[in-house]
């Protein structure tokens, strides 16, 4: 018996939410099947299944927060007999092994008399009556708030706050499963882990595009628009190569010590409607044409706007790419995202005096920056990595 | 007018035995002596032997003879050393005083007024220093007075008086030294009412005699980290008033019970759960004790003042009762 637990689907999730199954017991699985909906700070993932397998039983009831880790189903894998008579185990003894969140106070702070508090189960949110009654009345739901109280349980005055936000504009608009307060909260904790953990350096170049520039009008010329390739996909595709061979920008940072990444999943940080900021993964983005990334990069922006992104992309980003070239300003420098140890950043494509051969000409620049991890990686590293990107660029074709 | 708690329980008794010619005290130590905490100092000298009665060490025998002086029409003070002493006169007072009225179908009620001193804290060792009130608590029949002020201590001995039913009233042996100003005409109080002696929002800390001093120390020591705690005295600890108790907690919606007994079915486990059974859906927190160890009272200094509630203890209460510990 395999157990199917909720992922970490990023450095910044704790918990998330169970909103739909899409097995039951009974149904077969395989590797990569998309088997529940779950609903984070970042919106409604899907999650997808590691095990082939039968599912045996499913664990946790629809609407139920759970902590990352906790036990979702039981998968029968195809190496295991079903022995006659088998004694099923209870669902409820299992989440509450598997997520029982030790209580810890600092040493003589409370007095050694007092009972100890029993764990927190995860199968159940922990509200003080105050805080059921109140969110009774007005109708909140209490799975989808952080408690403050006594070992994290959910106190009155926690529900009281979620009730004057949502109150307060007047049923703002929600796309499916996102809560845009909660993912700026969220951007916010790992952006701020990021500042403090991660010694940050950063490193821009200046690249001549022009190349690039003519050579996706030849390619476009011809094609319909959907199917016309951006300059961002070409950037793409020159920064997973470029990370391919620069192991020390593309990985996770964990535990005190860094591990390259064999694979190349690119990040794509995309703007949500409304506000708020996600980066996806395009998976082995190295080995794809320019034209598979490009239909990547599109699916995931329409499915990053409607919400629903899997929990493959949103988890394993080894590198990110952030353009805000269409936006408008020349550079920018990201911040990284923690595990990860690098983040390039592709500014404007702009026309510039350029000098090449002695004479000054108009030129088609962009600015590629790198945030680097100091840890890591260094400016002469960085500065290598930055001028493979750029050299990339010069031939197009054959990327 | 400045004066300690313990010439303020000297100031009622002196003014009960002027106002009523029935009323006596009597006990050990309490004549020649003037008490054993000096509380009857000079009155055997004013008001004579007849009036302020020494007795034999037999606790039951005095009690009892206070418990028949009172069904015979008298208004008798009886003082018991200590609460621990008083287990001896358990007998006379639960089985004749607290049940008299009941047995006899109303035709006798027992006026009297039973004074003790409970508490620890003057390293008395065990068999001086524990606080059973909550005990006596337990029993139907008759009132339980816990005086924690000046205007409590000057007051409350000519209200019990005045009540057809036995009284007791336990005075924290940690309070007599305890000095401040009461109003020169200060007179009888109402027992049948806690009081608010501090507003706060965040939380109720529910106490009663020596441990309320104790626990408004903690709460302004709570109001410099912004936690702003309300303090009830009980005063009377039977009846207890449910009223003022569910209403803080109500406002507050999180409570800490400070009780220098014992916590295994002490007072503070019976306001707890008066708390639950009436205030259940406004509770945002478990309930919290602060009560003493579970251990006979020590005689070291450094022990007997772990064994007791603390400041220190009540504030780590609070804050996990808010969440704040971690």
């Amino acid at each position: 018996m395999v157990e199917f637990r909720m992922p970490s689907l990023g450095a910044d999730m704790e918990a998330g939410t169970l909103v739909e199954w899409l097995v039951k017991p009974g149904d077969r699985v395989k590797r990569g099947d998309v088997v529940a909906v779950v609903e984070t700070q970042k919106g409604a993932i899907e999650i997808e299944i590691f095990e082939t397998g039968e599912i045996e039983q499913i664990l946790v009831d629809l609407g139920a927060k759970v902590p990352v880790g906790t036990p979702l189903a039981e998968i029968r894998t195809d190496k295991e007999e079903v022995k006659a008579g088998m004694v099923a185990r209870p669902a409820r003894e299992a989440l509450e092994v598997a997520a029982s969140v030790p209580i810890t106070a600092p040493p003589g702070a409370v007095p050694p008399a007092a009972p100890v508090p029993l764990p927190l189960s995860a199968g159940r949110v922990q509200a003080s009556p105050a805080a059921r009654q109140f969110a009774q009345i007005h109708d909140v739901d209490l799975a989808s708030i952080t408690g403050t109280g006594p070992a994290g349980a959910i106190v009155r005055e926690d529900v009281e706050r979620k009730h004057a936000a949502v109150v307060r504009p007047i049923e703002k608009k929600r796309a499916l499963g996102l809560d845009l307060d909660a993912m700026r909260g969220a951007i916010a904790a790992a952006m701020a882990r990021s500042k403090r953990e991660i010694p940050h350096y950063y490193l821009e170049h200046q690249v001549d595009v022009t190349p690039c520039e003519a050579w996706l009008a030849r390619t476009n010329a011809t094609r319909p628009p959907e199917s016309r390739l951006l300059m961002g996909a070409v950037a793409m595709k020159a920064v997973a190569l470029a990370a391919h061979r620069f192991p020390a920008f593309n990985g996770f940072y964990l535990d005190e010590k860094f591990e390259p990444s064999s694979a190349v999943h690119v990040g794509m940080a995309i703007a949500i409607r409304g506000g708020g900021l996600a980066a996806p993964a395009i998976h082995d983005a190295n080995r794809l044409s320019c034209d598979a990334l490009m239909a990547s990069m599109r699916d995931l922006v329409a499915r990053m706007r409607s919400g629903r992104i899997r929990s493959s992309e949103i988890a394993d980003a080894t590198i990110t790419v952030s353009s805000l070239g269409e936006r408008g300003v020349e550079a920018l420098y990201g911040i990284i995202y923690p595990p990860q140890v690098a983040i390039v950043g592709v500014g404007k494509v702009v026309a510039r005096p350029w000098i090449v051969d002695d004479a000054i000409v108009p030129r088609s620049i962009v600015t590629i920056t790198l945030s680097g991890d100091h840890r890591v990686s260094d400016g002469h590293a960085g500065a290598l990595f930055l001028a493979e990107i750029g050299k990339l660029l010069q031939e197009p074709d054959q990327l | 007018m400045e004066l300690s708690y313990r010439e303020a329980v000297r100031a009622a008794i002196r003014d009960a035995l002027i106002r009523d010619q029935r009323v006596f005290l009597m006990g050990e130590d309490v004549g020649r002596y003037g008490g054993c905490y000096a509380v009857s100092k000079g009155l055997q000298a004013e008001f004579g032997p007849e009036r302020i009665r020494d007795t034999p060490l037999s606790e039951s025998g005095f009690t009892g003879a206070g418990i028949g002086a009172a069904i015979a029409g008298m208004r008798p003070i009886v003082e018991l050393m200590t609460v621990n002493f008083s287990l001896l006169a358990l007998d006379q007072i639960l089985n004749t005083a607290a049940s008299i009225r009941h047995m006899s179908g109303g035709q006798f009620g027992v006026p009297v007024v039973i004074r003790m001193a409970t508490g620890a804290g003057r390293q008395l060792a065990a068999q001086h220093s524990h606080s059973l009130e909550g005990w006596y608590a337990h029993v139907p029949g008759i009132k339980v007075l816990a005086p924690a002020t000046l205007e409590d201590a000057r007051g409350m001995l000519w209200t019990a008086l005045q009540d057809p039913d036995p009284v007791l009233i336990f005075e924290n042996i940690m309070l007599y030294n305890m000095t401040g100003k009461l109003a020169a005409d200060a007179g009888p109080v109402e027992i049948e009412k806690a009081a608010v002696r501090r507003h706060g929002r965040d939380i109720s800390l529910i106490t009663y005699g020596g441990s309320l001093w104790k626990t408004l120390e903690a709460a302004s020591q709570l109001a410099k980290e912004n936690i702003e705690a309300e303090v009830i005295d009980l005063r009377s600890l039977r009846p207890l008033d449910d009223a003022t108790i569910v209403a803080s907690v109500s406002k507050t919606r999180r409570a800490v019970i400070v009780d220098e007994g014992w916590r295994s079915g002490s007072i503070s486990a019976e306001i707890c759960t008066r708390i639950v059974e009436q205030a259940f859906w406004e509770l945002d927190a478990p309930l919290g004790r602060v009560c003493s160890e579970e251990v006979p009272i020590p005689y070291p200094h450094h022990l007997e003042q772990a064994a007791l509630p603390q400041p220190s203890k009540i504030v780590a209460a609070v804050k996990s009762a808010l969440g704040r510990d971690r």
